[in-house]
């Protein structure tokens, strides 16, 4: 298939990754669709590599792999803390960062 | 030692024992301060006494004598030296102040006693002395406006000594703000005067003046009227009087120095020192000489009625240097001088005795609760009659001599001035008439409590310290004023100066007498050398013919109060009932507090609070102030709104941010 | 071919991503998102990044899912409602990706760039290798991979330290429990404490050890009562 099939289809699943995080409240869910996202990333990167000819998209789409692995953690991390301390998952109710 | 070295002492030793006295303040015990105040000003006397007899080795011609110090500033144009000028008429003032002061300073002593601001007082006294000497000694403008501003910053600390009774506070505000207006006029004059003669050193200015200015000269004549506004505000001539009655809630000894000898001649001193411009515009010295005698009547009439003891004295002051301009401002300037130092002696003299009197009175001061002290005070009773006589013009007393001097030579003079010489004679009479008055109620008639108190032997002390003029009770958490009091019969110290003075005031006149020895006009002769007046002075005869005028008129005042007061008790009562009028204007000093509080203060009030409830609130801190912080206020308040908190929200700028780029970059690139 | 398998894992792909966004439950979320990556993973193989797509398998849906699985059970995760503070984006979120979405594609396929109009670059044996990608990794990219092995350090760390307990062996149970019943004086007569049920101050006297309240002492029986 022609690489430009890859990059629309990447395109779309980066737009439903971004609808995801602007639409749901769950933190989980937020961050399930950030994956998505940073799929979709790696899709376009790969689809280039192919296009060139050369491994370095891969490479660089390993290291997003390693990147977005490690976000996931602290996330997750970050998710456990709040719900050890009885406070609701709900983004719309932990605003207290405001001005 | 030259007389301009002198002159250089005569500066130091005051300011020395001013620094001495100030930075030893807690360290002196008992009456080191006065000891030590005292010897700088009789030091100050003694460099005097050499400067006199220094100058008086040179010839005739050569007795004008500059020094400078120091230059501050010589440009073009400018010319400002740190310089004195000794001339007869500095040395004869220097000799009166350092003289004077020394005397009071040794009466100070022992009647400041006790008072808690021994030193500070001792520190204020020779502050005020060295600024004295500086204003008269200063050889150019800027060291005369120099001495002027501080003689009246001592004024104000000396006058509210006393900080703790509201109302010695307000008298010295009262004091330093119209002397402030004082040293504004003569800083405006000096201006229209430098404007032309272009330099601000006395000997070349008034060399100068016939050349560089003609007869009446709008700029000359507005210039003297100028310093003459700040001649009328230290020497307390109508309208700028008012400070000097309230001027009283300072220590006695303060009152006899500052507003009766020393500062209140500056405004003499400064017309005499001026007379070359005064001369060349007759239009500012004839509203000096009305003025004077405006004041002289006005301020007899006053102390006609006042039953405050030192007021009846501040309005006689007020009274005398009013004859005092007058005679500079004449032309007659060692008649007007001759009385400036005899009436610093009296004048002192009435106020010492009457610090006496006041302190054995217990801190009371109105005629009206005394009476009858001729038994219990021997000595102030005598030093009252000296000082009374002198006053009044009575022969042989120096004051006769020197106060008739002046309306003699206005008599001669002639034309309108006649007017105001028969108006000095009526003055005459009124000032032996209060002046008697004074004496008869003190002193005569049945003793009072405080009388009798005394002459058993015991000192009355007031049950609980009062101020003199409100009657409240006084705070003296502090301790001043002093819980002691000190009267001359029974302090040596203060007999002493009080004797002095005394005998001064007898024997004064002896340095003038016309026809005999002319010593004060001979001595003065250089300095008004360039005065066309002066050559013009009235004969020895008619002088002797104005004395035996102002004799006689002095004795039909004493004899009036002798019967107002003593051979029919009960006159001045129906005397005041039936000249109701007349009396409520005097009581009320002519209404000019009222006239003033009325046409200056409550204007002066209004634009304070105007500028502060409108310019300085609405404008300045609401429009300009409130307006800048109001923007920044709102913007930051629009810029915080997008601070949510919703992380979705953040999100949604990310997304909407980055279709923007995105499109930014489509519509670029196509 | 490759286009069937292409269309048949693209939908796959799309089916799981949309499945991530709509679906109500975060458990099949996350089970939508492994669908997505495994369809993923088929396109990877067809664009001939073999040891992509086996790390996107192994790592991603075998560890980091799996890790997900985890904190979702833990959590729980029915979901709730949308607040008051979401309404608006409920509406504009997609809203705003749609217009992303067509920016984008116009940006893709409106481009003058030749290469993706094409199958990509001739095919050399061994690309995608875990040979290739490892010589890059050891030459080229060294640093990266370096830095990456930190960066994984760190967040280990950092986890730990964020979902760690702060009292020891405390149990949440007990930590809710001295928060809303906090210890009360002995003997101020609650029912808790009659019961046994409040730990409290151990009272002066005796050193019970149980924390149990002392038994009131029983009443002496009146004499003679029969039983």
């Amino acid at each position: 298939m022609p690489i430009g099939w890859y990059l629309v289809l990447s395109a779309l699943i980066f737009c439903i990754g971004a609808a995801g995080v602007l639409t749901r409240p769950n933190p989980l869910v937020i961050l399930l669709c950030l994956e998505l996202m940073l799929n979709a990333a790696n899709l376009s990167l790969v689809a280039f590599s192919r296009m060139w000819g050369g491994e370095d998209g891969q490479v660089f789409a390993l290291i997003v792999m390693v990147v977005a692995a490690c976000e996931v953690t602290v996330g997750l991390g970050l998710i456990v803390a709040i719900y050890r301390r009885q406070m609701a998952i709900n983004v719309d109710e932990l605003n207290e960062l405001h001005g | 030692m030259s007389p301009t070295t002198f002159g250089w002492l005569i500066l130091l030793f005051p300011l020395l024992g001013t620094i001495v006295i100030g930075l030893s303040y807690p360290r002196l015990s008992g009456r080191a301060a006065g000891w030590i105040g005292t010897a700088a000003i009789a030091l100050a006397f003694a460099s005097a006494i050499g400067a006199l007899i220094t100058i008086l080795g040179h010839s005739e011609n050569h007795r004008e004598l500059t020094s400078s110090l120091w230059n501050y500033d010589v440009t073009v144009g400018v010319n400002a030296q740190l310089s004195i000028l000794i001339d007869p008429l500095s040395v004869f003032m220097a000799l009166i102040v350092s003289g004077v002061s020394m005397l009071i300073h040794v009466y100070s002593v022992a009647y400041m006693d006790s008072d808690r601001g021994y030193t500070r007082y001792f520190a204020y006294l020779n502050f005020f002395v060295f600024s004295m000497l500086l204003l008269v000694l200063a050889g150019n403008f800027l060291l005369l406006i120099i001495g002027w501003a501080f003689v009246g910053a001592a004024s104000y600390m000396l006058i509210s000594f006393w900080y703790r009774r509201k109302t010695a506070t307000q008298a010295g505000m009262k004091a330093f703000v119209i002397n402030v207006l004082g040293d504004v006029g003569l800083v405006f004059g000096t201006f229209f005067i430098f404007k032309h003669t272009g330099t601000l050193d006395f000997v070349s200015a008034f060399r100068d003046v016939p050349h560089v200015f003609t007869h009446n000269q709008g700029d000359l004549v507005a210039g003297c009227l100028l310093l003459l506004v700040g001649a009328f505000a230290k020497s307390a001539q109508v309208p700028l009087h008012t400070w000097l009655p309230d001027a009283m809630e300072g220590p006695t000894p303060v009152s006899a120095l500052i507003h009766a000898a020393t500062m209140v001649t500056a405004g003499v001193y400064l017309i005499a020192r001026m007379h070359p411009l005064f001369e060349q515009a007759p239009a500012a010295a004839d509203v000096g000489a009305v003025v004077g005698c405006a004041t002289l009547l006005i301020a007899a009439t006053i102390a006609i009625v006042v039953t405050d003891i030192k007021r009846v004295i501040a309005y006689s002051t007020m009274s005398q240097i009013g004859y005092m301009i007058m005679g500079v401002s004449v032309g007659a300037y060692s008649a007007a001088l001759f009385h400036l130092m005899t009436h610093s002696f009296f004048k002192a003299l009435l106020f010492m005795s009457a610090g006496s009197l006041i302190s054995a009175m217990g801190g009371e001061q109105s005629l009206d609760k005394m009476g009858g002290f001729r038994k219990a005070m021997p000595f102030t009773f005598i030093c009252f009659i000296i000082g009374g006589l002198a006053l009044s013009g009575m022969p042989p007393f120096s004051g006769w001599l020197s106060k008739d001097d002046i309306i003699a030579y206005l008599d001669h003079r002639g034309g309108a001035f006649e007017v105001l010489g028969i108006l000095g004679y009526v003055g005459a009479l009124l000032t032996g008439i209060y002046t008697f008055r004074m004496i008869f109620r003190a002193f005569f008639g049945t003793p009072c409590e405080e009388a009798r108190e005394l002459e058993q032997g015991h000192l009355f002390h007031a049950e609980v310290p009062f101020n003199p003029q409100t009657g409240e009770q006084e705070d003296t958490d502090v301790g001043f004023p002093g819980p002691a009091h000190h009267i001359a019969e029974r302090d040596p110290v203060m007999k002493a100066p009080m004797g002095m003075l005394a005998l001064l005031a007898v024997v004064g006149g002896v340095l003038q007498i016309p026809g005999i020895d002319n010593g004060i006009q001979r001595f003065l002769a250089p300095t008004f050398a360039d005065s066309r007046l002066v050559r013009d002075a009235p004969s020895t005869g008619s002088d002797w013919l104005g004395l035996a005028v102002g004799a006689v008129i002095a004795i039909i005042g004493i004899s009036i109060a002798y019967r107002v007061w003593i051979v029919k008790p009960g006159t001045s009562t129906k005397l005041r009932e039936r000249f109701a009028l007349p009396y409520t204007l005097f009581v009320n000093k002519w209404y000019f507090d009222e006239l003033i509080d009325f046409a200056v203060v409550r204007p002066a009030q209004w634009g304070g609070r105007f500028a502060d409830s409108v310019l300085e609130r609405v404008v300045i801190a609401g429009g300009v102030t409130g307006s800048v912080t109001g923007l920044v206020r709102a913007g930051s308040a629009a810029v915080r709104r997008a601070q949510t908190g919703f992380v979705r929200y953040y999100a949604a700028l990310v997304v909407v941010g980055l279709s923007g780029l995105v499109l930014y970059f489509l519509i670029t690139s196509t | 071919m490759s286009q069937v398998l292409f269309f048949i894992a693209a939908i796959g792909a799309l089916t799981g991503a949309i499945g991530v966004v709509m679906l109500r439950n975060p458990f099949y979320s996350v089970l939508a998102l492994v669908v997505h990556l495994i369809a993923l993973a088929a396109l990877f193989l067809l664009l001939r990044a073999e040891f992509v797509a086996a790390a996107q398998v192994v790592v991603y849906a075998g560890a980091v899912m799996v890790l997900y699985v985890f904190v979702v059970a833990y959590i729980g995760g029915a979901d709730e409602p949308l607040t008051r503070g979401g309404a608006a984006l409920k509406i504009l979120g997609p809203l705003f990706a749609l217009a992303v979405a067509i920016e984008l594609c116009i940006a893709v396929l409106g481009s003058a760039l030749k290469g993706i109009s094409g199958k990509g670059a001739p095919y050399v044996p061994g690309f995608g290798t875990p040979a290739h990608i490892g010589t890059l990794f050891l030459t080229t990219y060294l640093f990266p991979f370096e830095a990456a092995s930190l960066v994984l350090l760190v967040s280990a760390v950092g986890a730990v330290v964020l979902a760690r307990r702060r009292r020891g062996l405390e149990d949440i149970d007990e930590r809710e429990e001295r928060r809303f019943h906090p210890a009360r004086p002995a003997y101020t007569g609650t029912m808790a404490e009659s019961t046994g049920h409040v730990p409290m101050q151990p009272p002066e006297s005796a050193g019970n050890g149980n924390g149990h309240a002392p038994e009131p002492e029983p009443e002496p029986e009146p004499v003679g009562e029969p039983q």
